[in-house]
């Protein structure tokens, strides 16, 4: 019996949940907890894939990040757009702290104004289309996963 | 005959090398309009007008300006300029007798040419029996019910496509000039605070696009001012005329935000609000885009 439990708590600990309990999934964009610009703990409780986060980064219907920004890793993607900055070299201007509070609501770091939009925030929208109601842009595990992207980012 | 096939072999080559400033697109970082003059058949469009001196824009600027060549080509000659085909259906309908009062719009106004010019340039125009400003759509359905007692048509039908490509093109080469005082001031003030607000799971503006950041790449294409000119536009994507409402819904769709009614009175002000941001800029029905 007590080899059973024990090996149950290895699997809950391989997955991170033991520090948020059982029970609780991936933090809501609710509860996200933010201090001075930064978002310290992964929403997940574990941390994300590069290699994942790399196609949700060019998905147009997921990240589509290539819509604003130039990154130079994505050399054979034919479009990057121009209207945020170029992401080369970013992990190194913004820790993973940083770059997770940038993803999940940029206006956190660069004010309402920014035309970067909040990929992990839920409500507040005027008129949304009604099947995206509720909804953020990206689930909890694809914003760790573009975060662990950005972080492999160095010039 | 000969000019004609002339013009459209230059159009063709023109069209090729569009075709490679497409390829050169994603590397090549493009900071504003291009150079390039329009003119068809000897007369030359303004798409480029100083902007008002109380605007927002310093320079207005005609959508036609942000395309590549291929595209631009494509509306240098009418022979190659698919919305001509809506322009004759649309001459043909004008004089097409429809509705139980039996009659055409040519019953009523004659001769397009005369009676219809400038028509484009100043909609939407306040009406007084409506209470409120109409687009061309509305002032053509208006006719249609009022005064042929006929059916009104749908917004985006081919018929309707067709009439207001064949009245817009009586005012091709006229600057946009529509009047935003007196009653139209509080349409043109609610159209300026659509324009401005923050809308869907994107939570973006047409000002965050169309002011703040054109001339520049948003993945494949080139962000233009969003600029109604050219309206009814043929566009390469629709493989067809699509209306400035069809537009609009498009753009508030794209960042995941329910549209206003097609035709409804959110669009009518926003409509009248962008004219006005256009304003002197050369009306270049039907024109093309991608
Ligand atoms: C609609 C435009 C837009 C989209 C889409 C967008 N961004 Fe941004 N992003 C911006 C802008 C603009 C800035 C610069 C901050 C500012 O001036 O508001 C920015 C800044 C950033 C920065 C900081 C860059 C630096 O060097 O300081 C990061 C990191 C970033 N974005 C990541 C992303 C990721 C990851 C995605 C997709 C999940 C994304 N962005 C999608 C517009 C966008
Ligand atoms: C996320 C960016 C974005 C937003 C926000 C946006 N648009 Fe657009 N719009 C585009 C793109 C891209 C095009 C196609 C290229 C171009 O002409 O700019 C376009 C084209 C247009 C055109 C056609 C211009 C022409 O020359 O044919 C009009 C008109 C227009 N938009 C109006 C609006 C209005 C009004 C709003 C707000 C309700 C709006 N747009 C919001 C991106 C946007």
């Amino acid at each position: 019996m007590e080899r059973v439990l024990s090996a149950a708590a290895v699997c809950l600990l391989t997955m991170g949940l033991v520090s948020q309990g059982v029970t609780a999934g991936p933090v809501t964009p609710a509860e996200v907890k933010i201090s001075d610009g930064e978002i310290k703990t992964s929403l997940t409780g574990s941390a994300g894939s590069a290699v994942k986060g790399r196609e949700w980064f060019k998905n147009r219907k997921l990240g589509n990040c290539l819509a604003c920004h130039v990154n130079s890793e994505l050399k054979e993607e034919q479009f990057h757009g121009e209207v945020g900055p170029a992401l080369d070299g970013v992990a190194e201007r913004w820790n993973e702290a940083q770059l997770r509070a940038i993803v999940v609501n940029s206006k956190i770091i660069f004010g309402e104004e920014t035309m970067m939009p909040a990929f992990y925030r839920d409500g507040g929208f005027t008129r949304p289309l009604k099947k995206f109601k509720g909804k953020t842009i990206l689930s909890a595990e694809q914003i760790e996963d573009i975060v662990a992207y950005l972080r492999t980012l160095k010039e | 005959m000969g000019t004609r096939v002339i013009s459209s072999t230059a159009a063709k080559l023109a069209a090729a090398a569009g075709l490679a400033a497409v390829a050169a697109y994603a590397t090549v970082a493009l900071a504003g309009p291009n150079d390039n003059e329009l003119a068809v058949d000897g007369q030359k469009y303004m798409t480029e007008v100083p902007g008002a001196k109380d605007g927002p824009l310093e320079k207005v600027y005609s959508g036609w300006r942000f395309r590549n060549e291929a595209t631009q080509a494509m509306q240098l000659d009418d022979f190659d300029n698919p919305g001509f085909t809506n322009v004759e259906t649309g001459e043909q309908l004008w004089s097409t007798v429809d509705g139980e009062a039996g009659k055409s719009c040519e019953s009523c106004h004659g001769d397009a040419a005369e009676s219809m010019k400038g028509v484009r340039a100043q909609m939407p125009k306040w009406n007084e029996a409506a209470g409120k400003p109409l687009t061309l759509e509305h002032t053509i359905n208006n006719c249609r019910t009022q005064n042929m007692k006929a059916a009104p048509w749908k917004w985006e039908s081919n018929e309707m496509l067709s009439m207001t490509a064949f009245i817009g093109l009586q005012s091709r080469g006229m600057p946009v000039n529509v009047k935003t005082d007196g009653p139209m001031k509080a349409w043109h003030d609610k159209g300026k605070e659509i324009y401005y607000a923050r809308v869907g799971q994107l939570d973006m503006s047409c000002s965050g696009c169309h002011e703040e950041n054109y001339g520049k790449m948003i993945r494949a294409d080139h962000l233009s001012q969003g600029q109604i000119n050219g309206f009814p536009t043929y566009r390469s994507k629709w493989q067809k005329l699509g209306s400035i409402h069809r537009r609009f819904k498009g753009c508030m769709k794209n960042i995941r935000a329910t549209p206003f009614k097609v035709g409804g009175d959110e669009f009518t002000a926003l409509e009248l609000y962008v004219a006005s941001r256009g304003q002197g800029l050369s009306i270049e029905t039907p024109a093309v885009r991608n």
